[in-house]
């Protein structure tokens, strides 16, 4: 009977063991690069860029000065467009990939998806500042062709920012999208086709809303790597307007404050977080 | 004063050892190039990493020059920060920042009696900012002017003479301007008829004003290569801030570049070569320096493939083509219309750089 508790007792004692085993390396890397950078980060923000000490200075900036506080609400409302329109564009393409491309020509049409991936930020970003340019590709049809006389104003715009930010995010989020299509079980839709209900209705009252949770995925996804995002905005978007990583950058450059630019890191963070909960705390609301 | 409250607080103790934690992993991850201690390890500016600026100090020395990019006084000063004494034996310097470096214990005096500081136009020498406390720790290496960059088929060469076409109805949408606060503030002072060297916290409104209306006129606020794209595709007509730095290295492709010194004046930008205190090849290291302020050294610094500009030579060995396309025979003409860099105190350069970001969000 005691042996038997006994070995009752080491079984799940070696399991969580081997689950440690397992776990330490990622806890590790955790660790090592993102909670100490975190907590160094921290203090940083803490402390005064003139003689050290503690002070929350850094933080009280951020509140009270409007230009830093107009840096947020762009990229907020940045990221939000790039978001909506990823969103908007990629569900159909991963659809068409899922639904309506034939198996053996899938493999390929997803390479193609993640073709954007493989060319550097900066690459793609100048590529796109010579297509929207002045001289560029589009004026020069739309000239040409007589559509307008004057080139349009495209490069150097939220719009060219925009643009430079859907054409990377539109293919992550198709990606997700596509693995939570996939993963459907055919008979979710031949249930609701016994039970009446036609193409439309299917698509909203069940397939839209197993795909949520990908699309959610995809979006914040998008809206993590959108709003920390700085060669983009920065080459596509001609210094017009402000967003928070170039803010950031501005503090380092020649002052080198780099406590001002742990604080507004930190206060990017945390609206990340917050997009985070947001998120998390929606999807457990439409699963209950 | 300041430094030694600073270092007995805990934040800045910890501070201090989180960034040599920092720094012991960015050598590690990202320094490889530090291995060969005989090697000469040199934090620059771009143009000094040409392979035909620095192979022949090498192959002449038989060393490896390993060196590391930095963009502004700040950054570079952080890595410094965060490496180990004598992991860096020479810095790429603003002029008038030579100071901060010398405050901050870093430099190690330059022997004057060898460097060829008679070559040297006199007016690009800063000794108020290379001279501390009577000793020299910085030597001006090469300069130019943040000024009026142009395509001269596009506008009317005679409009660049004078900086309030900058802001004239003539030229909206035709301008883009080089983003960096401290030039361009100046340029907006010597617009308004403001000494660079007299800026005080009362003259910031007028050129906040000032800087508006170029912003109004402008496209794009660029940083080098943006602003040098956006003039050589034509996206924009006219760089403000930018001088022989953008129009000189493109002059062959695009010999409608130009710059103007307009009558207002220009802006002198002016970087130095500083030896470190901790540095371990000392020898080399002046070496380095004495190569790059050299007649041959100097011709390929001026023309290095990143960006070209004065030698501070005056006996650099340039070919008479790289002559005239610096415009080497109108320097003292130049040079007689120049004013420094702002060179704010701590609190004024935050003032600044806060009235640049009102600046970049106005529409």
């Amino acid at each position: 009977m005691s042996s038997a508790r006994n070995s009752g007792r080491a079984l799940p004692r070696a399991g969580h063991a081997l689950a440690w085993a397992l776990v330490t390396p990622a806890l590790g890397w955790t660790l090592l690069f993102f909670v100490l950078p975190f907590i160094a980060m921290g203090f940083s923000s803490l402390t005064a860029h003139e003689g050290g000490g503690f002070t929350l200075t850094n933080y009280s900036q951020f509140f009270t000065n409007p230009s830093y506080w107009q840096a947020m609400v762009n990229s907020l409302q940045v990221t939000a467009i790039v978001t909506v329109v990823s969103v908007l564009l990629a569900y159909p393409f991963a659809w068409i990939l899922a639904e309506q491309v034939p198996e053996r020509w899938q493999r390929l049409a997803l390479m193609l998806a993640v073709l954007p991936f493989w060319t550097s930020y900066v690459v793609r970003s100048y590529s796109w500042l010579l297509v929207l340019a002045q001289n560029g590709v589009i004026n020069r049809a739309l000239t040409g062709s007589g559509l307008i006389s004057e080139p349009l104003q495209l490069a150097n715009t939220r719009l060219a920012t925009v643009i430079g930010f859907v054409h990377f995010f539109v293919m992550l989020l198709t990606l997700t999208i596509f693995a939570n299509l996939k993963q459907l079980s055919p008979s979710y839709r031949k249930a609701a086709a016994d039970l009446g209900a036609g193409p439309v209705r299917t698509f909203l009252h069940v397939i839209l809303p197993l795909t949520l949770p990908g699309i959610m995925v995809g979006a914040f996804l998008t809206f993590v790597l959108c709003i920390g995002d700085y060669i983009t905005p920065q080459i596509l978007g001609g210094n017009n307007e402000l967003l928070m990583p170039q803010l950031v950058m501005m503090q380092i450059g020649r002052r080198g404050d780099f406590p001002l630019a742990s604080a507004l890191s930190i206060i990017l963070m945390a609206v990340v977080t917050i997009a985070y909960l947001a998120c998390a705390r929606w999807l457990k609301i439409e699963r209950a | 004063m300041s430094s030694k409250s600073a270092s007995g607080n805990p934040l800045s103790i910890l501070k201090r050892h989180l960034h040599a934690a920092c720094a012991a992993t960015a050598l590690l991850l990202g320094a490889g190039n530090l291995a060969q201690a005989a090697d000469l390890n040199a934090l620059i500016w771009c143009d000094h990493s040409d392979p035909a600026l620095l192979q022949p100090f090498e192959e002449a020395n038989n060393v490896k020059v390993n060196v590391k990019e930095f963009e502004g006084t700040g950054a570079g000063l952080a890595i410094v920060e965060q490496s180990q004494p004598g992991d860096w034996d020479v810095m790429v310097i603003d002029s008038i920042d030579v100071p901060r470096g010398v405050e901050k214990g870093l430099f190690e005096p330059l022997p004057e009696d060898k460097l060829p500081l008679a070559d040297i136009f006199p007016q690009v020498k800063m000794d108020g900012s290379t001279v501390v406390g009577g000793k020299r720790y910085g030597i001006t290496e090469k300069f130019g002017y943040n000024t009026i960059g142009f395509n001269k088929t596009k506008v009317d060469p005679a409009d660049m003479q004078s900086l309030a076409s900058l802001t004239s109805d003539k030229y909206k949408g035709k301008v883009a301007i080089y983003d960096y606060y401290l030039p361009v503030i100046g340029m907006a002072a010597l617009a308004i008829g403001k000494k660079t060297a007299e800026l005080t916290e009362a003259d910031l409104p007028a050129l906040k004003e000032e800087l508006l209306k170029m912003k109004a006129n402008a496209k794009l606020v660029g940083e080098v290569t943006a602003s040098q794209t956006a003039l050589a595709t034509g996206e924009v007509d006219i760089l403000v801030g930018g001088g022989e730095w953008v129009t000189a290295g493109l002059a062959k492709e695009n010999p409608a570049l130009d710059f103007s010194i307009p009558k207002e004046g220009a802006v002198l930008w002016s970087q130095s070569l500083a030896m470190f205190k901790d540095s371990k090849n000392k020898d080399l290291a002046l070496k380095f320096i004495q190569y790059i302020m050299s007649p041959e050294g100097q011709a390929r610094l001026a023309t290095s493939s990143c960006y070209w500009g004065m030698p501070a030579n005056t006996k650099a060995a340039l070919t008479d083509d790289q002559k005239k396309v610096l415009r080497f025979d109108e320097q003292p003409d130049f040079l007689a219309r120049a004013q420094a860099y702002p060179a704010p105190n701590a609190d004024l350069d935050k003032k600044m750089q806060d009235m640049w970001t009102e600046m970049l969000q106005a529409k």
